[in-house]
């Protein structure tokens, strides 16, 4: 079946069967290839982009769900000015070990800025459900508040 | 993060590496020359990249200027632009900019001019390999040569132009000075006529004096991940992301039991599928359970595609001797075999039978820990092509290129000398990826296909269901105690995995495992449940499991001897009965390293304030060598009544010698190393009917961002050669956790994983 997707901000068509994952439109149809494959059950998060703004699993989205759409990705994070802040902040917390997982962190980053500009621990341990094999959350953590412009100490009952 | 960052202008590779056609120039001609120290051939090379800002978009590339190789690891260009080659598989431990950072000082290279490449796979960078801590400590010395090396060519050239001796000049970042006469000269424009001189030869090269460490401009400093820029940005440069002209996507269908082979599949159905191109039977060769197996493959236009009709295969399969493995059962051998004479003798030292009988209190327990998963985040996978004349290409996210080319070599019948293998950044690997069965499995496809060149990709519950798994065991203690309180004898009973008597790979236990060598009297006994499991190293292997067995048991004992936890082990620290046994090639275990970082954790910690905490809230300690690190770790946890474990905060001292070489890798290493032995209190591998019953992320837990503990990293700095970091901050991590469970509740752990449900308290 023939779909037209928006992909950060462009206008892209494929032909592909309906229940074909994004994860894998993008990855393997328009060379995408940002939004990782890690478990295919939207449980790790390395897949995640946005769907007209909202934090989504895209290795569990039917490809003709997301048409009509705004579909952001990493691709396009460092288009706006708060993607382009927590693209710094991740670099200067030297946040990513294999970095494999970075990208789904960042989506998720950058949809919790959007809402909540300052983020308590309590906002960001909400938001921040992906996982990181190599354990950066340390730093996850500092770079989210660094982005914010908040005090990176980390505020948990000790 | 109290540490200052070194930038460099690694912001914006406008190309990914897996299409830098300057490297595949760089290969043919180094090849070709034979590998020489001395190369003096011009390649294009990658542009280097603005240094405006991190998160800027690569403009108009400058156009690349020539590259003169000055030996197998380093290029530099006319502009001054430094090529530093990293020999080694990057797996997210930060190789790929620390090796560069050791050539680089020496090299008295201005670091803002280096751009760091990734090797392929080639004999003449000798061993490449991401294990066992060893690259520190094996690249220490000769890759500073190999800068210190450069350096002198530099000067050398220098010496030429200006006909001056060689001993009147110095060197700045990239430069090479003349004192007397105020001569300057940079190394690219140094670099054509530097190429030209002889190599020098290796009593030369030993010879060559390196940096006093307090001159170092690099080493010790934090340079950041080279290749974040890009990860940043999403740009492909995993092995996942690999994409060649013509490339099929592949999925293999595996045997659900270890080892089974292909009955009959209907390979009809599989191809009837619209974007299909091709499905057969993949058949084993060789007799390794990490090796080629037999499968059956589908080949499509997308991954999605294949891997979606692969379930129409209905493949019939001849499970073999393997179908009858369950954890249950090896749960009921375990216990027999605890009950029962021991079947080998692992170590004895002094009476341990008369001490145990004359022992004031005797105190016993077992435990376990079961079979793990390394799980990287990137599931496995390879692109592999098997061309038509006789030559191969494979681009892997290996850890451990060799055994892999080998068994392609076999599986396909063509020579080592005719594959090609570009290792490619890894989304993890934890030792998974020292085995290569996803690289053979991805040249036999190819082949098969029609020489094609294909990408095969696993899914999640493929790389949880098919693992060189971290052995599970059993540990029976016995522990005597003198009437001082002292330990006067200790005992165990290691129940383990194998075969004829030999140990499953990682399943092993040391003979000389701390204290045998600090109490008088030990013994050490094996016996071995029958099984051919796929098993082998995952980060800090054995450490990782037998840590948890001692320092738990040692903190029992400690509180059954009316002693302090921390004041019983500096007490078996300071005593031993023998010299512990060295480590070929290898730094030893010293109690005096492990007796400073342990004080220095308690310290750092304050842990001897513990004893103001109120119920439910608890510290732990534990230490442990591996990889030469010396580590002691301290954990302060909360358990809810309901028995819900918070992990609060972890404090990690480790001795790694006398320099941490890339301080913010250094710190990101540990703080890892602390959530991955967290992670592993909750994780298991269990099998039944000879399958592994766990298949993604929902059955094997990650530990997520909300669970990470505070972490607090100390690197204590002696005067012992540096040493690796990759491993051996992560075995204390969890009998820390565990010992302050003990301490918040009076709960004992003794079998991985925690249940919540065991840590209720009222």
């Amino acid at each position: 079946m023939a779909f037209t997707l928006n992909v950060n901000g462009k206008t892209h068509s494929v032909d592909v069967p309906g229940e074909m994952p994004l994860l894998w439109v993008l990855r393997d149809k328009i060379d995408l290839k940002g939004s990782k494959f890690g478990c295919g059950v939207g449980s790790c998060g390395a897949c995640t982009v946005h769907l007209d703004g909202k934090v989504t699993r895209s290795c569990v989205t039917p490809v003709s769900s997301a048409v009509g759409k705004k579909i952001a990705t990493i691709e396009g994070v460092g288009d706006s000015k708060l993607g382009q802040a927590i693209q710094k902040a991740w670099l200067d917390a030297d946040a990513p070990q294999c970095g494999y997982c970075q990208a789904g962190q960042i989506m998720a980053a950058t949809a919790l800025l959007t809402t909540t500009p300052k983020p308590t621990d309590s906002d960001i341990d909400t938001a921040m459900v992906n996982a990181c094999r190599c354990g950066t959350y340390v730093r996850i953590r500092q770079a989210i508040k660094m982005a914010a412009g908040v005090p990176t100490a980390d505020t948990r009952e000790v | 993060m109290a540490h200052d960052m070194i930038r460099s202008n690694a912001k914006s590779h406008a190309k990914s590496p897996l299409v830098d056609e300057s490297r595949r120039g760089f290969l043919k001609i180094s090849a070709a020359a034979g590998g020489g120290l001395l190369l003096s051939m011009t390649v294009a090379c990658a542009t280097p990249g603005d240094t405006t800002g991190a998160v800027t978009k690569p403009g108009a590339p400058k156009a690349p200027l020539p590259l003169t190789n000055l030996n197998i690891f380093v290029a530099v260009a006319s502009d001054g632009a430094i090529r530093i080659m990293s020999k080694n598989p990057e797996i997210g431990q930060g190789i790929k900019t620390m090796l560069p950072m050791l050539i680089a000082e020496e090299m008295d290279a201005d670091w803002s001019k280096v751009q760091i490449e990734q090797a392929d796979a080639d004999t003449k960078f000798g061993s490449q390999i991401a294990g066992g801590s060893f690259a520190t400590p094996q690249h220490w010395v000769p890759l500073r040569q190999v800068g210190a090396t450069t350096r002198w060519l530099m000067i050398q050239a220098a010496a030429q132009k200006w006909s001056v001796p060689a001993s009147e000049l110095s060197t700045g970042p990239s430069v090479v000075l003349h004192a007397a006469s105020k001569k300057k000269a940079t190394y690219g424009e140094l670099a054509e006529a530097a190429a030209k001189i002889p190599a020098p030869d290796k009593a030369a090269v030993d010879a060559l004096k390196l940096k006093d460490a307090k001159d170092y401009r690099i080493i010790g400093k934090s340079v950041p991940n080279w290749d974040s820029p890009k990860i940043v940005r999403g740009v492909p440069i995993f092995g996942i992301d690999v994409s060649v002209p013509g490339m099929k996507y592949a999925y293999l269908a595996k045997s659900p039991v270890f080892g089974g082979k292909v009955k009959s599949a209907d390979l009809a159905a599989a191809k009837a599928v619209p974007g299909v191109t091709d499905a057969f039977i993949v058949r084993q060769v060789g007799n390794d359970l990490m090796g080629l197996l037999d499968g059956v493959a589908v080949v499509g236009d997308s991954w999605w595609t294949a891997k979606e009709a692969a379930k129409k295969l209905n493949i019939v399969w001849d499970e073999g001797p393997g179908a009858t493995y369950a954890t249950a059962d090896f749960n009921a051998q375990a216990a027999a075999f605890a009950k029962a004479a021991p079947q080998a003798n692992l170590s004895k030292t002094g009476d341990p039978e008369g001490a145990m009988a004359s022992a004031a209190k005797t105190v016993e327990a077992s435990y376990s820990y079961p079979f793990l998963v390394h799980a990287p985040l990137e599931p496995q996978n390879t692109t592999a092509h098997v061309k038509a004349d006789g030559t191969v290409e494979i681009w892997s996210p290996t850890q451990n290129p060799a055994p892999g080319i080998g068994m392609v070599a076999a599986a396909v019948g063509v020579d080592k000398t005719k594959i090609t293998c570009h290792m490619v950044r890894c989304g993890g690997g934890f030792g998974r990826r020292l085995s290569n069965d996803y690289m053979v499995e991805a040249a036999a496809i190819s082949k098969q296909a029609g020489n094609i060149p294909v990408k095969l990709l696993w899914t999640r519950e493929d790389d949880v269901q098919h693992d060189p798994y971290r052995p599970g065991g059993y540990h029976n203690f016995k522990a005597g105690i003198d009437k001082d309180g002292r330990l006067a004898v200790l005992t165990n009973h290691f129940v383990s995995f194998g075969m004829n008597g030999k140990t499953l790979a990682s399943a092993n236990l040391p003979a000389a495992e701390f204290p045998a060598q600090f109490i008088q009297n030990a013994r050490y006994d094996q016996s071995l449940i029958p099984a051919n499991l796929p098993t082998g190293p995952m980060r800090a292997p054995t450490s990782n499991a037998v840590c948890f067995a001692y320092q738990s048991f040692l903190d029992e004992v400690a509180i059954a001897a009316g002693k302090d936890p921390l004041a019983f082990r500096l007490e078996l620290l300071a005593n031993p009965s023998s010299a512990p046994a060295p480590t070929p090639g290898r730094a030893s275990f010293s109690a005096k390293r492990m007796t400073d970082v342990l004080n220095l954790v308690a310290q750092r910690s304050g842990f001897a304030n513990r004893k103001s905490l109120p119920k439910g809230t608890g510290m732990g300690i534990a230490f442990y060598y591996s990889h030469s690190g010396h580590f002691a770790h301290v954990a302060k946890v909360k358990v809810a009544q309901n028995g819900k474990l918070t992990v609060q905060k972890v404090w990690v001292v480790g001795d790694i010698g006398s320099q941490v070489i890339n301080p913010t890798n250094a710190l990101n290493q540990a703080e890892g190393s602390v959530v991955d032995g967290v992670s592993q209190l909750y994780q298991k591998i269990t099998f039944d009917k000879g399958r592994t019953q766990q298949s993604n992320f929902f059955d094997m837990p990650i530990l997520r961002l909300a669970d990470a503990p505070q972490v607090d990293v100390h690197f204590h700095i002696t005067d012992n050669s540096p040493t690796g970091l990759g491993e051996p901050a992560l075995p204390p991590v969890l009998p820390a956790v565990c010992n302050a469970i003990y301490a918040a509740t009076g709960k004992r752990v003794r079998n991985l994983p925690i249940a919540p449900a065991d840590l209720r308290w009222a």
